[in-house]
């Protein structure tokens, strides 16, 4: 009987889980499809689900107007840039909060998080006009490093909970042995934490593919990443929920089949890590 | 010493490289139908200049306004010409972040007086063209003249709001999904309050009277605001508060709206028998008035304007008198038919029997552009430029945050003489806090 009650409960619980999945799921399905449609077909009322004429004209316009692989090198380069930078900036940060905290070290952590309390337009025109100064308008450069500013502190938390989780014995133990500092971070607590590093890495990189105020802001022509593609493509007079869909299933899917590679340590990551 | 005259060589070799190099303009624009036409046309400029490269920046409407903003308030000179509207030419102007196009104006063979005089107003500050317009719209009706025979009714070439409110209730069916009228409802001042400003300019409405005191008080703005929200009740489609052109232009274009009235540029997309489902039953009329001397038409134009301190002048003179010229309007006829030639900016081109001939609705276009003077927008006097709109930079802000209180006023959440009530309170605290009253 209990065993009866436990698979009906099972079966309960993963209809659920699954209707759920599909609700959120949903927008992106809907996304994909409507960039397999006519212009006229997107907006027809009531809505087609499958059974309409799919067509790839939607790709090729989008093919004939825009230099895809050239906005997609540039958000690789800026999203694995700034993270890549951000976690050499974090380690040793992380490293030091977690492990030889002070007493102002809590005021610290809470004083990076502040930071992304503040609506980033309110400093768009001072940082604008740095850039400027420094020639770093429309530059990856420039894009990594307001990137890595933005994604720092996100970055140093997860870490600082990642190492919490590490018995700072077998660091001391390391110390015994008579390892530097260096090696101690580099050879002992680096290794041990590769599962929170590795989340770490996936989710920023995730965060800067898809930061769209700064990449659309400080790029024009050169270092325009896919954030500024999709947006080439809405417009106000005119239909464009095709195109648009299009444009945005490009720019989603090279993202989204990474995530899904790595689905496994991106939830072990948000499970085990800042929001724990 | 060999090593000496080798880098030598290698020095002058890349001075040469640099100087025989193309100049390369990073233009800004908009994704409309037109723009994107200019940017697959291209090439003919780049084969008259091969010295010059191009560079495009496609952005929504929103974003490039913000982005432009931001670039040319801080003078960061990443654009060497940009895609403005109206509204921005003339507060930029006189701020001094355009450069006034004089040798365009010089060039006999660009004609600048052939530019229809509406636009050209609009686009001129003290005397001197700021900014050259690649298309100009103004506001219509749209109608079903099928569902209209079959009703007896009949539109007349410049009908009365009156006769639109009548026929609107009585071609409404909502068991059938048939609604009289679509209009805007969505909130924004590019959106509901286009067409709302420019309504409001044929019942004797205006926005500030002489001294900046806002009139939403007045009994203009109630009878504008009421005779709207009610008529949308009646005859409008359901969830009107959150239409905006595109989704008035789906309801039309699948037959479910019997009037629309909006951008005149929508007239070749309704026109479009790929697009459009009703596109050979379509027939326009100006857009309506009420026997006050304004009709409820807006002036607008998409314009290419050089940024002050932009470093490539020239180049990007050149590129404006090519994309605007006469001959460009040729150049679009030779590849894609008359029919795509960008509309609303030349006079020449409402007299040319072969644009006439493929646009039945190019007359109603040129008469809807001509009747609306942005500096006489309404009955009464104002002291601001602008149909629709009001040439202030405090406008975005203020024309959206009242736009939100009419759309609500069209959803139901607050009465008409709530949301006039608030838009007024709002107006007066902005006009305050720019210093225009005390």
């Amino acid at each position: 009987m209990a065993r009866a009650i436990t698979t009906r409960r099972k079966v309960t619980f993963t209809i659920i889980g699954w209707l759920v999945g599909f609700v959120i799921f949903f927008p992106i399905l809907w996304t994909i499809l409507t960039s397999f449609k006519t212009e006229g077909e997107a907006i027809a009322s009531p809505p087609h689900f499958l059974f309409f004429d799919w067509t790839l004209q939607s790709y090729f316009d989008v093919q004939s107007r825009s230099n895809y692989f050239k906005h997609v090198m540039n958000s690789v380069v800026i999203s694995f840039g700034s993270t890549l930078i951000g976690l050499a900036i974090a380690i040793p940060a992380a490293w030091a909060m977690a492990f030889s905290p002070t007493k102002r070290t809590k005021d610290v952590l809470m004083w990076m998080l502040s930071t992304k309390m503040l609506p980033p337009v309110g400093v768009l025109v001072p940082i604008y006009l740095l850039f400027r100064d420094w020639g770093l308008l429309d530059t990856r450069l420039g894009l990594v490093i307001v990137l890595t500013m933005i994604n720092l502190p996100i970055i140093v938390w997860m870490l600082y909970t990642y190492f919490k989780e590490i018995p700072g014995e077998i660091l001391e133990a390391s110390r015994m042995d008579g390892a530097s500092l260096a090696k101690e971070i580099i050879y002992v607590l680096t290794p041990m934490a590769v599962p929170g590093i590795a989340s770490t890495l996936l989710l920023n990189i995730i965060l800067a593919w898809n930061e769209a105020f700064w990449t659309l802001n400080l790029s024009a022509a050169n270092a325009a990443p896919l954030t500024a593609f999709i947006a080439s493509y809405s417009s106000p007079e005119g239909l464009f929920w095709a195109k648009l869909s299009a444009a945005s299933t490009l720019a989603i899917a090279p993202i989204l089949i990474l995530g899904w590679f790595s689905q496994r340590q991106l939830v072990r990551g948000l499970t085990f890590g800042a929001v724990k | 010493m060999r090593l000496k005259s080798l880098m030598l060589g290698a020095c002058s070799l890349i001075a040469m490289a640099g100087f025989a190099q193309a100049e390369t303009l990073t233009i800004a624009t908009v994704n409309n139908g037109d723009m994107v036409r200019m940017q697959k046309l291209a090439d003919d400029f780049k084969a008259k200049n091969p010295d010059i490269d191009l560079q495009w920046v496609v952005l929504e409407e929103n974003v490039l306004r913000q982005r432009v903003t931001t670039d040319i308030a801080t003078k960061g000179g990443q654009y060497d010409i940009m895609t403005i509207g109206t509204y921005e030419v003339p507060i930029w102007a006189k701020q001094g972040w355009l450069l006034p196009l004089d040798k365009l104006t010089a060039d006999q063979s660009y004609d600048v007086d052939d530019l229809l005089p509406p636009i050209r107003s609009g686009l001129t500050y003290e005397d001197k063209l700021y900014a050259a317009p690649f298309y100009g719209e103004s506001s219509f009706v749209m109608y079903r003249k099928d569902l209209f025979e079959q009703a007896g009714l009949t539109m007349p070439d410049a009908p009365t709001w009156d006769f639109v409110g009548e026929a609107a209730r009585k071609l409404t069916d909502k068991s059938k999904e048939m609604y009289g009228i679509c209009l805007r409802g969505k909130a924004g001042w590019g959106e509901n309050m286009a067409l709302l400003t420019a309504m409001s300019n044929s019942f004797g409405a205006r926005w500030f009277d002489e001294s900046w005191k806002p009139q939403f008080d007045q009994p203009e703005w109630k009878e504008t605001l009421e005779y709207y929200v009610n008529l949308m009740k009646e005859a409008g489609p359901p969830g009107a508060s959150s239409n905006g052109f595109n989704e008035n232009l789906a309801l039309f274009q699948t037959g479910k709206c019997a009037m629309w009235i909006d951008a005149t540029v929508a007239a070749s997309f309704v026109s479009d028998p790929k697009e459009s489902q009703v596109a050979d039953k379509v027939a326009f009329a100006l857009a309506p008035d009420k026997g006050l001397g304004k009709r409820g038409n807006w002036l607008w134009a998409w314009t290419l304007a050089i940024p002050a301190g932009s470093q490539k002048t020239e180049a990007a003179e050149k590129f404006i008198n090519w994309a605007t010229s006469k001959d460009y309007l040729n150049l679009v006829a030779s590849k894609d038919g008359w029919l795509n030639v960008p509309p609303g900016t030349r006079t020449s081109l409402y007299e040319n029997q072969e644009y006439l001939k493929v646009a039945p609705f190019a007359k109603m276009t040129l008469d809807s552009i001509n009747s609306a003077d942005p500096t006489k927008p309404t009955v009464k006097p104002v002291p601001y430029v602008g149909v629709q709109f009001v040439a202030i930079p405090e406008f975005q802000g203020l024309g959206t945050a009242v736009g939100q209180q009419f759309s609500a006023a069209l959803a139901g959440q607050v009465s008409v003489d709530q949301a006039l009530q608030n838009a007024q309170q709002l107006s007066e605290r902005e006009m305050m806090k720019g210093g225009y009253i005390k």
